[in-house]
């Protein structure tokens, strides 16, 4: 149960600078009244961002990925179950790794 | 139209209920999150950080991609400057997820806002998002979500830290955790793509699969 003032200081260093990741962009659009444009643009960020978050991962797995991808896709859709959706996911890639190498 | 929409999002509660129904609906999610932290317990001890740092670090920095990264940075001795730049530029996406989220929030009070704020993340936010497009105007949502997440995330670090020596190949033992990630996400898009009506993430799965495809290939 040690811990080294080096490591301490980075990991404050690392929680400090993440903080304010998440604290910028709020802060930035306070200071502007928000036009109906940047509104707009503001309502499309959402998907966006999230195609672009999951898209790297995706094609990084490989088939068995993009396989899975799709399943939990189908199965979210029809079935708006998030848990069930994410189960279907986790198990197509364990099964599709398990076949494909 | 302008002032349509500003109305619209006037209206927020920040209520204990509500942080109640934030934490619930992301216990799915918390558990996909608990195995990933897992791994990071597991890589955290093989980078020879002492069980109180990794714990510390999955506590206070609570961004799993970047403390990844950290890892591999972790070579003695320590590159502290690099460290925390790289953490830095991995975490610059929080700013558009944050603008993104400021319409529903701006209306929140300064203390209970800057709070949320640092339970960002990229499941919490997706499910705090899908909520207020579904019209919900729930405020302590995403602080009630981040909880869930968290307790997974940092319970996982000290739980996979100290499983860590029975375990010598963190990728295969946990399955398909690798998977995380797109898994959860996926999901909520599919979801998103299921409940709302302009369809946002449908629109846009253009031009962000694109970048997408773009950084995967850098």
């Amino acid at each position: 149960m040690t811990i080294e003032l080096e490591v301490l200081l980075i990991i404050l260093g690392m929680a400090l600078v993440t903080y304010a990741t998440r604290w910028l962009g709020p802060w930035l659009m306070s200071r502007f009244k928000l036009s109906h444009k940047v509104e707009v643009w503001l309502g499309y960020l959402p998907g966006t961002i999230l195609i672009s978050l999951v898209m790297p991962d995706l094609i990084r797995s490989g088939l068995a990925g993009i396989i899975a991808g799709f399943a939990s896709l189908v199965v979210a859709r029809l079935s708006g179950n998030l848990f069930l959706a994410l189960v279907v996911g986790v198990f197509t890639v364990w099964v599709g790794r398990s076949w494909l190498g | 139209m302008a002032d349509e929409v500003e109305e619209e999002t006037q209206e927020i509660e920040f209520s204990r209920a509500g942080l109640w129904i934030g934490f619930r609906e992301s216990l799915p999610v918390a558990l996909s999150v608990f195995a990933y932290g897992l791994v990071f317990g597991v890589l955290a001890r093989q980078a020879n950080l002492s069980f109180l740092e990794a714990v510390l670090m999955s506590l206070l920095v609570y961004a799993g991609a970047s403390q990844f990264t950290a890892l591999g940075l972790w070579v003695h001795p320590l590159p502290a400057l690099t460290i925390i730049l790289t953490t830095f530029i991995i975490n610059l996406r929080h700013i558009l997820m944050g603008a993104a989220i400021y319409p529903y929030f701006r209306n929140l009070k300064a203390l209970p806002r800057n709070l949320s704020l640092y339970f960002l993340s990229d499941e919490s936010w997706a499910l705090t998002m899908g909520q207020f497009q579904a019209g919900k105007r729930n405020g302590a949502f995403l602080m009630g979500s981040g909880l869930a997440l968290g307790i997974g995330w940092v319970g996982a670090a000290a739980v996979g830290y100290l499983l860590g020596s029975a375990i010598d190949d963190p990728k295969r033992q946990t399955l398909g955790s690798g998977f995380r990630l797109p898994g959860g996400l996926y999901s909520l898009t599919g979801g998103s793509m299921a409940r709302s009506e302009k369809r946002p993430a449908l629109d846009c799965s253009g031009p962000g699969g694109g970048g997408g495809l773009l950084l995967a290939a850098w």
